[in-house]
């Protein structure tokens, strides 16, 4: 979706200075920086709001849960140090003053900072999203390369591999690859060994079900833009049937994937949190599931929020990246 | 985005191009038929295996499949086949709560969104950017570090994981019925806004929700089993899908058959909704 501001600010200085102002103002990069700012804070004040819904003292938790036994003393101590004590508007107002800094607080479990912690997981994780997004891309391409050159059986063939890939679920996509390459053949490590050969399994997992997603979409674009003027006046030219796809098809069927390589980032994201897991692969995926799992809630706030900025990141690439491939839609 | 506006517009795209009611692909027999067995299944489960999904054997553990046990037995000597069968009833009680939470929801945002003019509008726009930034299950997990693990609250934090993506399907679909010429018809004649609403818009958005419906509970199964494959939804020994796989993958190199056979079904599942979704869609009359 985007934003556009419909009133800008008063400027002042000669006319030429105030449109000069006013194009950067409305420069499509600043008008979606500005809207993921408001999205990160609106994210960063639903899961603090949130996370104060959980049943319990949370000084409880920071000392290890209801079985803990904590002291009355150790707790007051921690309330004092996080800052508990205080009323619920002073923490939150604390919090995003944190938050604005880089400071993603401690975490209850693992006695230390959240933002080293995860920062160091960052990489694992976004190597494999974007490393299967290539992957997805490259499979959906193919197939929809392969499929609208044949005839209506490979159309069907190609069509119902799609369908079938896109509901492939991620634990089961592992699950299956692991009996067959790792149990069945033995030719690649079941637990993610450090590099590339360890990066195979876990990439095929989260790439094929995106690539049926990609495929249907490219697929049906490819077929739209095959039928096109264009593409008549190509082929009257007596140009190569690949030529074609390549050279005049790929731009327009690639328009409608692109647009949804935000939402398949997300994706990729959540179905990290599935693969990491089954890998054991270290990331954010399985940091943020650990977390979950024993309530550490500052950590699970930092994943949230890095999560959400990495999207808001990708949904302003895309629509950049859309932007440029498609020059229809661009202002005088 | 979310995966099921992908899936709505995927399966929008089926219709532009295939118009008419057209004959019953094989695909679509085939899913009907995976339907018709997860309906039997679910409501009857003795019908089809009439032994019991808990029930334990260990002289009979990590058998593989046979005669006497079609899918094999687990780590206790339960049938697989049992418990697959028996599992259909959680699994589609899931994933219809979960279907109706988010569509609830979604019809209840997208109303708003589309019927109270500029400023509502705008501000449950903002709101549905702001849970789109959770991708996938993020909410979902959220929501379960609040009120704990558990089948309930997985079918819940699923159902409200799916919420936004429904509301904006609504809300587009909305705004374009209130847009229609028959709409501006009937405001011509003096029906009040309440008639308008009530008689004309609702019927015409709601037509489509058979579609996503089907598609949505399809999905929802898929989340919900992934849940519980994490441990944070049914919890094991229970004849859940997920919670099976998961309990597999301790005995992958000795037993697959163990993990093998409730992912299929899940698989199966996931596939017959998407294509049921489609075939409804393609035969649809609605606008």
């Amino acid at each position: 979706m985007r934003t556009r501001t419909s009133s800008t600010p008063a400027i002042v200085g000669s006319p030429a200075r105030r449109d000069r102002v006013r194009r950067v103002l409305r420069h499509p990069v600043l008008v979606h920086s500005a809207g993921g700012v408001f999205v990160l804070w609106a994210v960063a004040t639903l899961t603090f709001f949130a996370v104060r819904l959980i049943p319990g003292d949370p000084a409880q938790a920071v000392l290890g849960g209801p079985g803990s036994q904590a002291s009355p003393e150790a707790l007051a101590a921690v309330r004092a140090e996080y800052g508990f004590d205080q009323p619920l508007f002073v923490q939150y107002l604390r919090e995003l003053g944190r938050l604005a800094t880089g400071d993603l607080g401690r975490s209850y479990a693992l006695n230390m900072d959240v933002a080293p912690l995860l920062l160091a997981q960052l990489g694992g994780t976004l190597t494999l999203a974007l490393l299967s997004l290539a992957v997805a891309w490259l499979l959906a391409l193919a197939l929809a390369t392969w499929s609208t050159q044949g005839g209506r059986a490979a159309r069907a063939f190609g069509s119902g591999l799609e369908i079938t890939a896109a509901a492939l679920p991620h634990f089961w996509l592992a699950t299956a690859l692991i009996i067959v390459f790792s149990t069945g053949l033995g030719l690649l490590p079941p637990i993610s060994v450090p590099g590339p050969v360890g990066l195979i399994l876990p990439v095929l997992t989260l790439a094929v079900p995106l690539a049926g997603f990609l495929g249907q979409i490219m697929r049906e674009s490819f077929e739209a833009a095959l039928e096109s003027p264009f593409v008549l006046s190509a082929r009257a030219r007596g140009e190569g049937e690949l030529g074609i796809r390549f050279v005049h098809v790929l731009r327009h069927a690639a328009l409608p994937a692109v647009n949804l390589s935000g939402w398949a980032f997300g994706s990729l994201i959540s179905g990290a949190v599935v693969v990491e897991t089954i890998f054991a692969r270290p990331g954010l995926g399985r940091t943020l599931l650990n977390a979950v799992t024993v309530r550490d809630v500052p950590v699970v706030i930092g994943v949230v929020l890095i999560v959400a900025l990495a999207y808001i990141v990708m949904t302003l690439a895309t629509d950049l990246a859309g932007a440029a491939l498609d020059p229809r839609g661009k202002r005088a | 985005m979310s995966e099921l506006e992908v899936q709505a517009t995927l399966s929008r795209g089926e219709r532009e191009r295939r118009r008419g009611r057209g004959r019953v692909t094989p695909f679509e027999l085939l899913a009907v038929v995976v339907a018709l067995f997860l309906l039997v299944a679910g409501l009857m489960p003795g019908l089809l295996a009439p032994g019991d999904p808990l029930g334990i054997d260990p002289n009979a553990a990590f058998g593989p499949p046979s005669a006497a046990h079609w899918f094999g037995t687990d780590e206790s000597g339960r049938d697989i086949w049992t418990r697959v069968v028996h599992g259909a009833g959680t699994s589609l009680l899931i994933g219809f709560a979960a279907t109706a939470i988010g569509l609830g929801l979604g019809l209840v945002l997208g109303t708003v969104a589309g019927m109270l003019g500029p400023v509502v509008d705008f501000s449950v726009n903002r709101l549905l950017e702001v849970l789109f930034a959770f991708p996938g299950l993020l909410l979902a997990l959220l929501f379960i570090l609040i009120f704990g693990p558990g089948v309930w609250t997985a079918t819940v934090a699923v159902g409200l994981s799916a919420a936004p993506g429904y509301a904006r399907i609504i809300r587009g679909q909305l705004i374009a019925v209130r847009r229609s010429a028959f709409v501006e018809a009937a405001t011509v004649l003096g029906r009040t806004p309440r008639q308008l609403l009530v008689r004309h818009i609702l019927p015409n958005t709601l037509a489509p929700l058979f579609v996503l419906g089907t598609l949505g509970v399809g999905q929802a199964i898929v989340w919900a089993s992934a849940l519980s494959y994490l441990g944070l939804g049914a919890q094991p020994p229970a004849a859940e899908w997920g919670a099976m796989l998961s309990a597999g993958r301790t005995y992958l190199t000795t037993a697959w058959w163990m993990s093998f056979f409730p992912g299929l079904v899940i698989v199966l599942t996931a596939v017959a909704a998407t294509v049921l979704g489609r075939a409804i869609e393609r035969r649809a009359r609605y606008a």
